[in-house]
């Protein structure tokens, strides 16, 4: 037996069934089209996530069709409506509970800046909690501005560091 | 039965008692001193009035002009499709009225908002705790003299970096 020549190995056994890419860009284009949600829905902005979501707009076509209702499955946290300071430490709770990678959006103007409850008892903006990835205005938001807004979120993932398991650590 | 004939019997039940308010926009007001509460109620539960649902009780602010609070309390009759409100004073220095929990269920956790909201305080209620808000907040919000920018998180906040 000589010794393997890589490349006449790969030309004469696989016959060009290969590609070639960077692990980081692999992981990346894997995570963007497979983000499982978790919807955490407190207000009225979850009538434009429920049709964003259902048919008409139907955002499984990016690649969110999976819900889960567990925040231990998901990738990443829709916050949709309104967050009391009651229900804030719910909220951490449930993005403490999220496997890493996760990301999470903020929908709506009250999740996103405590819109137009400016008192006592609203958290105004939930990045005031938890770190957020993409804002969404709006109130409520379009759907194709929800569209938009995962678009967003993908392009952010493709382009990020991506952290796998196997990485060598420096 | 009538509110005319309502007021009637209640003037009737308890003379000098009551102070009837003109009726504004199809209401019928009527006045009483925080005392006479649980009477009162008592008797426009029962029959021949039969004020049997407590639609809602509530509270007013009025310390900046008149130096009180003001209890609210609607009241629906089902046998005859009337509505009444029961308005009486609790002054700032004594900032307590009797509960209406024994007559009404509902009560119970309406009067815990009010607690909640404006501080006045329930005699003889079986659980008098906040309803909306959560241990440690100080305060009750819905007073004029509640700072209008104050919070008070029930968790730490994140300072924002960028």
């Amino acid at each position: 037996m000589g010794k393997i020549k890589p490349r006449a190995y790969y030309r004469e056994t696989l016959n060009g069934g290969f590609i070639a890419t960077k692990i980081n860009y692999m992981l990346g284009w894997g995570r963007k089209y497979s983000l499982f949600h978790y919807p955490f829905i407190t207000a009225c902005c979850g009538m434009e996530y429920m049709s964003a979501a259902c048919a008409h707009w139907d955002f499984d076509r990016f690649g969110v069709g999976m819900t889960t209702f567990s925040p231990r499955q998901a990738d990443m946290l829709f916050v949709v409506g309104t967050i009391s300071q009651k229900e804030a430490p719910v909220l951490k709770t449930v993005y403490e509970q999220m496997c890493e990678p996760n990301w999470v959006i903020a929908c709506g103007a009250c999740a996103v800046s405590g819109g137009i409850y400016d008192n006592y008892a609203v958290v105004q903006g939930i990045d005031k909690i938890i770190p957020v990835d993409v804002f969404i205005p709006g109130c409520p938001p379009r759907p194709e501005t929800i569209l938009n807004a995962i678009e967003k979120l993908q392009d952010k993932i493709q382009h990020q560091k991506q952290d796998w398991k196997w990485k060598i650590k420096k | 039965m009538e509110n005319k004939k309502v007021i009637d019997a209640l003037t009737k039940a308890f003379p000098g008692k009551v102070t009837e308010v003109p009726d504004r926009l199809g209401d019928t007001i009527v006045r009483i001193e925080k005392d006479d509460l649980l009477i009162i109620m008592d008797f426009l539960k029962n029959r021949p009035c039969e004020f049997t649902m407590l639609l809602d009780l509530t509270c007013v602010d009025y310390l900046s002009s008149k130096g009180c609070f003001e209890m609210v309390y609607h009241l629906f009759s089902i046998s005859s499709n009337k509505r009444i409100r029961i308005k009486s004073e609790v002054r700032k220095n004594e900032l307590d009225i009797d509960s209406l929990s024994d007559l009404w269920k509902n009560a119970n956790w309406l009067e815990r908002e009010v607690f909640d909201m404006f501080g006045i305080n329930f005699k003889g209620h079986p659980d008098m705790r906040r309803l909306f808000m959560y241990e440690g907040f100080e305060g009750y919000p819905l007073c004029k003299d509640y700072p209008l920018r104050k919070r008070q998180p029930k968790i730490p906040l994140r300072k924002i970096t960028k």
